[in-house]
């Protein structure tokens, strides 16, 4: 690609709108490493963007740069487990070796080392994403020397330890289904020759099928209200923007079952009336987004996707869009200002997407997971998918293990197991004595060994005010130095807070700021944390803020020495 | 849908066209509910959160800027989890930014007791002094990020496109496209930005000059357009 001039990439989006800005940086970035001031002109005259506005979309994602960089640029994933797995002395002896500091490219300006987020590789921690100028970014996982980064030794895809027969059938992390092996999408032929649309929302219905995303929010209603909705056309967007720390789940379903997650996406699409879909991948999964594309080109080839699909006047049309990096497009008005060009703010609601989503049109937002669980529900009817689970948490869950256990991996699990019974069962037990679980991920709560009882399920650990989130487990044993954890956890939401609201924007600062002397605590400092954290919680403007002090109130709760100046009572 | 709304806001009934906004509605009752980035003359977005209301003792606070009324509502304008909002944003952008001459701003922070020493050793949002154009000089070090200078550049009034947010998070701050002198900037120094800055950190120059105790000829050298100049000089020449 280091051959192509400005030009020559923009003439596939000549007469394209703003909506085509983020491949087009994505397109440049790849090629020159950086997108500079001609560039910006240049994309501005073909998509009619201000260059204020292109500048502002590449300063907001962390994977684009305004500046030249490295040829090389290295980033480390500095989060909880990666931690945990010595991602600090990677990035030190990465820096020592090519001798420059963090955030330094070497004289010759081959290299730069930088950090990034969670990259979705917690079961092979520690794990680096490498972006190479004028090719696709590879992310290399358990990195153990500088050589592994340097040279490439180990290279995508990595075997993750899987288990279960529904969802996650065949998927070993290694191989990617054909659709030979998945089959000519049998659960969509049903829907568009018997079911019909309102018969597939009625299974899905029936199913009691809740969001896997996060916010738990039953799917037949908003399949439901985005039907009746006014206005087209009317879109589906797949949610695999999977960032929350400790959260692989949808990488392994991406990885290893495109065609169950596609026919998912169809069937939406068929059921509220949509011909358009996108899946709006996260930047850091490129092996995540080669695979969907092979297995779309494979679909749409067979007939079972694009035109007449099934010769009856269905047609869909998926596109997968990448996002730039920024954890806030997992917020699905963040993520349609995304997909439209824009930096990823979150907007006000309401107006709910369901009414006014992507293009302001009325638009379903589904997670990879919960859309994943639709072919099997509408090939063998809502009924089917209530034997596992209880009767408010229905049907197959998928966790992603990390951490201080013997199999780190993702499991689908049956509801109602208990925390203990999947530690034990599925994951080979802890490694070492329990201290604590962080549940939901990031956002989510910890529990200590006491509370190891409580079933799996979304209205038990509500009962405890803890969450499923997005299915993320960690387990820390006593070796692991708490206040550590939550220092990576306040600067992952100090990078990751967009800005938009004070709260959140001025919250997560100081929280990191706290956190990270907490060594050497102030006075008042547990207060302090206390009021950012319930100011964040109760006033900012969406579920980043929302949450971004959850852990870390979580953690005051249950331990609160943590942050006692020394020699001062409790 | 019925036109009109019924709720009650600190004790006090009142009813209002369906759509008004909380904030419009306890102005009616003569409840003046505190705001930063909210003006009449601009897009509201619900950024500065210290308008933020308790609507039936529900689990997050809404913001009265862009909530909108709905029937049956039990709103309290000021109550103990308000003032802890409110107080707490106030104590942090007090720690992040210089507000010496956002006097609107200093009175709030006397109205909730916010301590300006709340957060001792914290990063503030420092930025050198812009002086870059003949009309108005930017100090971003006193900038809290309400939006309106962005806002009214685009288009919620001169369609200029001159200005962006650069970077992300606490490090977010105004700017143009890859930081080029705003004369070099699509901007048609409209003004409209200074007139809507609830901060000094956009400043008319003449005013800046004459804080800065600039003598008169001192402020015309630096307000004169180098075109200007320019021609000037063509015609002594």
């Amino acid at each position: 690609m280091d051959s192509l001039s400005i030009a020559e990439i923009l003439v596939p989006y000549q007469g394209r709108q703003r909506d085509a800005l983020l491949p087009v940086l994505w397109d440049m970035q790849t090629a020159f490493g950086h997108i500079g001031p001609d560039a910006v002109r240049q994309i501005s005259h073909a998509l009619h963007v201000p260059e204020a506005d292109i500048y502002g979309v590449i300063s907001f994602y962390s994977l684009f740069s305004a500046e030249p960089t490295a040829e090389t640029v290295i980033r480390v994933c500095t989060d909880p487990i990666c931690g945990l797995a010595g991602a600090d002395k990677v990035v030190h002896s990465l820096c020592h070796h090519l001798n420059i500091q963090h955030d330094e490219t070497t004289p010759d300006g081959k290299y730069a080392i930088s950090h990034t987020t969670c990259l979705g590789l917690c079961d092979h921690a520690p794990a680096a994403l490498i972006s190479q100028r004028g090719h696709e970014e590879i992310a290399v996982a358990p990195v153990a020397s500088e050589s592994d980064v340097l040279e490439l030794q180990i290279t995508p895809p990595y075997q993750s330890i899987v288990r279960g027969d529904i969802l996650l059938k065949g998927a070993d992390g290694k191989h990617v289904e054909s659709l030979a092996k998945y089959g000519d999408y049998r659960a969509l032929h049903h829907a568009i020759t018997t079911l019909g649309p309102e018969g597939v929302i009625g299974e899905v219905e029936k199913a009691a099928l809740i969001g896997r995303g996060g916010a738990a929010f039953p799917t037949a209603s908003k399949w439901k209200m985005t039907r009746q909705a006014v206005g087209q056309p009317k879109y589906v967007v797949c949610n695999a923007d999977e960032s929350e720390p400790g959260t692989f789940k949808d990488r392994v379903l991406m990885e290893g079952r495109p065609h169950l997650i596609l026919e998912g996406v169809a069937l939406c699409a068929f059921a509220i009336g949509a011909t358009k879909a996108y899946l709006f991948v996260r930047g850091e999964y490129p092996e995540s987004m080669q695979r969907l594309q092979r297995a779309i080109d494979e679909a749409t080839h067979a007939g079972l996707l694009g035109e007449n699909i099934f010769g009856s006047d269905f047609s869909l049309d998926i596109e997968i869009r990448r996002g730039g990096g920024a954890y806030i497009c997992g917020e699905e008005t963040a993520l349609f200002e995304a997909i439209e060009g824009d930096r990823g703010f979150p907007r006000i609601k309401p107006p709910y997407p369901t009414t006014h989503g992507l293009f302001q049109k009325p638009t379903v937002v589904n997670n990879v997971e919960t859309l994943s669980t639709i072919p099997g529900i509408v090939e063998h009817g809502g009924g089917w998918f209530k034997q596992w689970g209880t009767e408010k948490s229905t049907g197959p869950k998928l966790v992603s293990v990390s951490g201080h256990v013997q199999r780190p991996g993702v499991y689908e699990i049956n509801p109602g197991m208990t925390l203990r019974q999947m530690l034990e069962e599925f994951c080979g037990g802890v490694v070492g004595n329990l201290q604590t679980v962080l549940m939901g991920g990031a956002a989510g709560t910890f529990l200590t060994p006491d509370q190891l009882d409580v079933r799996l399920t979304f209205e038990d650990l509500r009962a405890i005010r803890s969450t499923f989130g997005s299915g993320a487990i960690m387990v820390f044993n006593e070796t692991a130095d708490l206040r550590d954890i939550l220092q990576r956890l306040g600067r992952f939401f100090k990078h990751e807070s967009c800005g938009k609201c004070f709260p959140c924007q001025l919250g997560t600062q100081r929280q990191m700021e706290i956190l990270e002397r907490a060594d050497m605590p102030l006075e008042g400092d547990r207060e302090r944390l206390r009021d950012i954290g319930l100011t964040m919680t109760e006033s900012s403007l969406c579920g980043l803020g929302q949450t971004a002090a959850s852990a870390v109130l979580s953690a005051l709760e249950k331990w609160p020495d943590l942050f006692a100046v020394k020699g001062q009572p409790v | 849908m019925s036109d009109t709304v019924t709720l009650t806001i600190d004790g006090q009934e009142i009813t209002v066209p369906a759509g008004t906004t909380l904030l419009e509605a306890a102005a009616q009752l003569g409840i003046e509910v505190p705001v930063i980035c909210y003006h009449d003359a601009t897009t509201s977005n619900g950024l500065c959160r210290v308008c933020v209301v308790d609507v039936n003792n529900g689990r997050l606070l809404q913001a009265a800027c862009v909530t909108a009324c709905a029937n049956g509502s039990k709103v309290e304008t000021r109550n103990e989890r308000v003032e802890r909002s409110r107080r707490t944003i106030l104590e942090m952008l007090n720690s992040a930014v210089d507000l010496n001459h956002a006097p609107a701003i200093q009175t709030l922070m006397n109205d909730y007791d916010a301590d300006p020493t709340r957060f001792p050793n914290a990063e503030r949002r420092e930025h050198a002094l812009l002086d870059d154009n003949p009309f108005y000089v930017r100090d971003y070090s006193q900038c809290v990020l309400c939006w309106r200078c962005v806002q009214v550049c685009a288009d919620d009034a001169q369609y200029t496109f001159a200005l962006t947010f650069d970077g992300r998070g606490f490090d977010t701050h105004v700017a143009t496209a890859f930081d080029i002198p705003m004369s070099e900037s699509p901007c048609v120094f409209c003004g409209q930005c200074v007139g809507v800055c609830p901060t000094g950190a956009l400043k008319p120059k003449i005013q800046w000059g004459m804080e800065q105790g600039m003598t008169p000829e001192q402020i015309r050298q630096s307000t004169r357009r180098p075109r200007r100049r320019q021609s000037v000089e063509i015609e002594e020449g």
